[in-house]
């Protein structure tokens, strides 16, 4: 039995029939599906431990600092880094971005440099926009060449000791697109620039090793594998956070608090005010564990497979066009197409009608769209409930989609 | 009722109205923020009328119908008539099943349309 096939049992939405038809959940790029491990993680945890974390000095406060600080060991054994100061929770990809954006954004200066990537999802562009209009800072970005891949020679020229902060995705959300970002950091780092990378499409897909990458920040959702909303993670390098000044102040994050200033806590507290998204965290680990069973490197393995498939029955129907690495084994869980003379919002609500939940229009990518000269995309992307069979339901739909306007 | 009407199909695949004028009176363009689609709609005026009006623009087949229904509505007819339309006279005609998620690309055509004629009224 294939992957999908047997976790499909796992999740309890995919019994649903969406308009008349057994839901085909291909939007998992823009928010997994919940395993009914998370969901109960997160229930028991609201019917038996909760309470707020770290000063409830009573039975339960302690047991849910134990169940969140659990969480956070959790997620730093699944990417690999080597201790737990360096995983701050936060919102999701964005806020950790916003997070890294601000609090090294105080650190430049005008006429220093930011890179980043022409398909970057907005996450990835607007915070270095925003530091950028704050700090006098000039915005770079690493082109697109047409199969999908940046353009790294570009890259290498636009490197200098002005560059401060390199951030790009490990795999693009439109294109699928696997970036070199071991290779992105080592050049980075020769001119003494920091590099982010977001990891939202990537940790949920592939294996990741985040010191092996050699990045300094490293950024993904909960909710994107297979966790709840509300959760996310922020990797710092420990040396990288220890000279960084928090982004954002109020309790938590403080050691001691005098009227007019205030001692900042130890790492990784230090960058978490306020009461954080502690029920997110648990079912985040349940999350870690359910995609730690399977195996990532048996995940991509599967989603690699489904990628293919996908890509071999679109390919050849008349009027579809396919975006990003032709080979497969470049790509992410992501399929980006579009039908000839069909608006993406369109294919996506004809699609719907036969059960199939897809993803349509710019995909929060807009630079890249101008790049590639359209308006906006379909989009499949798979999870490891995602079967051949629904890969085919997909081909079909989209192959009858001519008739149907 | 139908996700896409015999009345949007006909219209996106056979626009009455779609095209642009070589010397306008009013014009106007918008983005829909759902999509990023563009909808330009150019009108010429006479005697108070709205003599001529054509849209033009690359966006989904709801706000293609919109476009089209709707200069279809408002050419030679006063040109105040634009502003007391909304996007209800608009989803009567369309008769299709329009999801909440879909009412921008009803209304953007109508949002254009009464944005240009605003302009030349202030001017």
């Amino acid at each position: 039995m294939s992957m999908g096939e047997k976790c499909r049992r796992d999740f309890p939405i995919l019994s649903r029939i969406v308009n008349g038809h057994p839901l085909v959940y291909l939007d998992s790029a823009a928010s997994s599906q919940k395993p009914v491990a998370v969901i109960e993680a997160v229930q028991r945890y609201y019917e038996t431990n909760h309470a707020n974390v770290h000063r409830s000095i009573h039975t339960l406060g302690e047991e849910a600092t134990e169940r969140y600080e659990g969480a956070r060991d959790a997620v730093r054994a699944f990417i690999g880094a080597r201790s737990r100061e360096e995983i701050i929770f936060t919102r999701g990809t964005t806020d950790g971005i916003n997070l890294v954006a601000q609090a090294v954004g105080r650190t430049l200066a005008p006429g220093d440099e930011i890179i980043v990537t022409e398909m970057e999802h907005h996450s990835n562009l607007i915070p270095w926009q925003m530091a950028c209009r704050d700090h006098g800072t000039v915005l770079r970005a690493i082109p697109v060449v047409d199969e999908g891949y940046l353009d790294l020679d570009v890259f290498a020229r636009l490197l200098s000791p002005r560059t401060k902060v390199v951030a790009v995705a490990h795999v693009s959300n439109v294109l699928g697109t696997i970036n070199p970002v071991a290779q992105i950091a080592e050049q980075a780092h020769r001119v003494g620039a920091l590099v982010l990378v977001d990891g939202a499409q990537s940790v949920p897909h592939l294996p990741v090793d985040v010191a092996a990458l050699g990045v300094d920040f490293f950024a993904f959702s909960g909710h994107k594998m297979l966790g709840p909303t509300g959760i996310g993670v922020l990797y710092g390098r420990r040396e990288v956070l220890e000279r960084l000044e928090p982004a954002w102040g109020g309790g938590e994050m403080i050691k001691e608090v005098w009227i007019d200033h205030a001692q900042w806590n130890d790492l990784p507290w230090r960058f978490e005010p306020g009461t954080p998204p502690i029920a997110g965290a648990v079912g985040l680990h349940a999350a870690v564990e359910y995609l730690g069973k399977l195996g990532m490197s048996e995940v991509s393995a599967h989603e690699q497979a489904l990628t293919a498939a996908a890509m071999e029955a679109l390919a050849p129907i008349p009027g579809v066009t396919l975006y990003g690495p032709r080979n497969p084994q470049m790509k992410g869980a992501v399929l980006a197409f579009n039908v000839e003379g069909f608006h993406p919002h369109d294919g996506a609500a004809l699609l719907d009608q036969h059960g199939i939940a897809v993803r349509a229009g710019h995909h929060c990518a807009q630079p890249l769209m101008k790049r590639l000269g359209i308006v906006g995309t379909l989009r499949a992307s798979f999870s490891v409930h995602t079967t051949a069979a629904e890969i085919a339901r997909l081909a079909e739909a989209v192959a009858a989609l001519r008739s149907e306007l | 009722m139908a996700l896409y009407s015999n009345v949007i199909r006909d219209r996106f695949r056979r626009p009455r109205f779609r095209g642009m004028l070589e010397r306008p009176d009013v014009a106007g363009e918008d983005v829909n923020p759902l999509c990023g689609d563009r909808v330009r709609i150019q009108g010429r005026l006479a005697d108070g009328r709205l003599a001529e009006a054509r849209w033009s623009g690359d966006c989904c087949a709801i706000s293609a119908a919109s476009a089209d229904l709707l200069l279809e509505m408002v050419q030679g007819q006063p040109a105040g008539l634009a502003g007391e339309l909304t996007p209800a006279s608009l989803l009567e005609r369309l008769d299709s099943d329009i999801r909440p998620s879909r009412m921008k690309c009803v209304a953007l055509p109508l949002t254009v349309l009464q944005g240009a004629l605003k302009k030349e009224a202030t001017r």
